[in-house]
């Protein structure tokens, strides 16, 4: 008896030991020496030098703009993300033959394996002078310029986070019992009605999940809003890029991470609590 | 049937140009390069066949079999290190880096593994106050001639009498005009800037880097390249937040927005300048008559090399005039040594983007080691990009 126990916590902590080794060394001491970073000064050469101030975080207001556009691009972005989304995964989920749902799966996964850097470099091509303006000139329409623009940002989001949003909807939306469609129809409901009051509700964990996804990981983004927007619009994944690599402030930009980790905690905290108000309390199951 | 020249050529012109920009770029590296253009065994054969390559004077120390420089992008010709490895033994690893506050981070760190490095002049200064890199031993450099070098360009790689690093090219920061798009001659940065609120609305770019942006956008009114002074930087300032809604980016890579036309003038440097007017004739390169930059790249070992012998035969070697000629026209930017300068054919030496007239070079400033490491510029930029 004794023994099994024991054999049965090695084998728990055997098992849980790489990925708690991992968190660890890649998430907890980085974390801790930013922590650490973000009371010090710059030294007068760039880099960190030891003190105990909260001068840096006395500054955050100077990132200010930073901060204000990342939390309008994030929610905006993810949006966006979610209105394309959603009629994807309902066709995915309701209305594609059985058949084809893997290999329509499959289309919606597969980019995902060429790195983000190379597909958003590969707009930069299909929106610059030589691609799509190019076809526009071709028909008659001249000096119509797309990159740079808020739009070709949107798209690149778009277009960049749409599978993080499309599968937990999907997944949502497979798991809905049809009967309950069925059973809201008979009652009289329109199908819009139908959508309102049956489908979108049930959908609303994946919904949740989907948009808080996209969003934490929109509240870092960087690369898009610099390769299709020019670097115009100044994020706090810029800020921090230029903290860290080219003034070298790092005590600055130590405190802007934790600035926006603590931000996105709360991010997710929140989304979570509205999810489980809006549907958990709710569920309907029949058997 | 055609019987062009380039029959039977195992890549086309243009073809080769896609593959270096992809080089360029990250795209492919530069063993996926050398493979796709043949260059690699066009190298191997001709080092084989041909035995023109000179012994370093050194060569009985144990130079080990292998060491790693850092550079910068598209900066050497691929043969130079083949060669130097059938000369030597010593396999080169190149690390390519994108601005030079990366190349003093990593150092700073320790450890980067490098035996030789490519710092530009304005940060040799701190490298030599921080300690991480070696006085140079000049006994081992037989081929580095100092009497060759035009002083205007070597003096920041000695420091009090001590030489801590030796040039490699030099070069300017001005701007690069489509002149089929933005017809109006231009000679100064005061029609940079103006230009960039008026007939370039939306298709001019500055550099994402505080030293040239803000420099530049300091010669407007005429002050110092270098300026730290309060009430000017203001005045620079206030111009760049006038312009900041008429650019169409803040970036340094603006050779794709330069060819595809989205852009039509964009502050630049010689190399890219030199490249852009090679293949795109009407884009001319300018160089403000009220001055800004002049820069020298030079080659330091940091102090904590790992194979000393190794960077030391490596540098020698670059330094001999018969390598360092096909590595500037490899590469395109100007010589500061006179040995190579007379090697070079009459066109590079007579291109005035590589070699400007003496009239526009007078005014040019070397960029500080102050103006780069000054937190009050880095917060300048930052509000200039949030604007």
């Amino acid at each position: 008896m004794h023994g099994s126990r024991l054999r049965r916590n090695f084998l728990t902590a055997l098992l849980l030991g790489p990925a708690a080794a991992w968190l660890v060394v890649f998430l907890v001491l980085p974390f801790i020496a930013i922590a650490v970073f973000s009371v010090g000064e710059r030294a007068p050469e760039g880099g960190y030098q030891a003190a105990l101030t909260l001068a840096q975080y006395a500054n955050l207001p100077a990132r200010a703009t930073a901060f204000w556009n990342t939390m309008v691009l994030a929610p905006v972005g993810a949006l966006a993300c979610l209105l394309v989304a959603y009629p994807v995964a309902y066709y995915l989920a309701l209305q594609a033959p059985q058949r084809w749902r893997l290999i329509l799966l499959a289309l919606v996964v597969i980019p995902f394996w060429t790195s983000l850097l190379m597909r958003t470099y590969a707009w930069m091509y299909i929106l610059g002078g030589r691609g799509i303006p190019a076809l526009l000139a071709f028909i008659g329409i001249e000096d119509i310029r797309l990159i740079n623009t808020p739009g070709a940002v949107l798209l690149g989001i778009v277009y960049g986070y749409l599978p993080l949003m499309i599968l937990p909807i999907y997944v949502s939306l497979e798991r809905l019992d049809r009967r309950l469609l069925e059973a809201s129809a008979d009652l009289g409901a329109t199908p819009i009605s139908t959508f309102l009051g049956v489908t979108l509700k049930l959908s609303l964990p994946g919904v949740m999940t989907g948009f808080s996804l996209v969003m934490i990981l929109l509240l870092g983004e960087y690369l898009i809003p610099t390769l299709l927007g020019g670097g115009k619009v100044f994020f706090i994944g810029n800020a921090l890029v230029d903290l860290f690599l080219q003034s070298r402030n790092w005590p600055f930009g130590s405190a802007i991470a934790i600035t926006l980790v603590l931000v996105s905690v709360v991010v997710l905290i929140a989304a979570n609590r509205i999810s489980t108000r809006v549907s958990g309390a709710r569920r309907v199951d029949l058997i | 049937m055609s019987k062009s020249y380039r029959d039977g050529l195992p890549i086309s012109p243009e073809n080769f140009v896609d593959q270096l920009m992809r080089l360029k770029r990250g795209s492919i590296g530069r063993r996926d390069f050398l493979g796709l253009t043949g260059l690699g065994i066009a190298t191997a054969v001709m080092a084989r066949e041909i035995g023109i390559m000179p012994t370093p004077a050194f060569a009985a120390e144990n130079l080990g079999d292998r060491m790693s420089i850092a550079t910068w992008p598209n900066y050497h010709d691929p043969a130079t290190f083949e060669n130097f490895k059938k000369d030597t033994g010593v396999a080169v690893e190149v690390n390519v880096f994108g601005s030079n506050e990366e190349m003093l981070a990593k150092l700073q760190a320790g450890a980067s593994g490098w035996s030789l490095f490519v710092p530009t002049n304005y940060t040799i200064s701190t490298y030599k106050k921080l300690a991480i890199i070696e006085p140079l031993e000049m006994a081992k450099l037989p081929n580095f001639d100092g009497s060759q070098e035009d002083p205007r360009f070597t003096s920041e790689g000695t420091i009090d009498g001590t030489t801590y690093a030796v040039p490699k090219n030099w070069g300017t920061t001005g701007f690069a005009v489509n002149t089929k798009k933005l017809t109006k001659p231009m000679t100064s940065w005061k029609e940079f800037w103006d230009t960039a609120m008026a007939e370039g609305d939306g298709r001019t770019m500055v550099h994402d880097y505080q030293l040239t942006t803000i420099g530049n956008a300091l010669k407007y009114y005429g002050y110092s390249f270098n300026s730290l002074k309060q009430d000017e930087l203001a005045k620079a300032e206030e111009l760049l937040l006038k312009v900041k809604p008429h650019l169409f980016a803040v970036s340094s890579d603006y050779q794709p927005g330069m060819r595809a036309g989205d852009a039509w003038m964009t502050m630049c440097w010689t190399n890219d300048g030199a490249q852009l007017h090679r293949d795109i004739p009407e884009i001319a390169y300018v160089l403000g008559k009220e001055g800004g930059e002049i820069w020298t790249d030079f080659y330091a070992i940091p102090k904590d090399a790992p194979n000393k012998p190794a960077g030391y035969a490596l540098l020698n070697y670059l330094m001999n005039p018969q390598i360092a000629v096909k590595e500037h026209l490899a590469n395109g930017a100007p010589s500061t040594d006179a040995r190579v300068n007379k090697l070079l054919p009459k066109e590079v030496l007579d291109n005035p983007i590589l070699y400007p007239a003496a009239d526009l070079l007078t005014p040019l400033e070397f960029g500080a080691a102050a103006t780069l490491t000054d937190p009050g510029r880095a917060e300048l930029m930052a509000r200039f990009k949030s604007a």
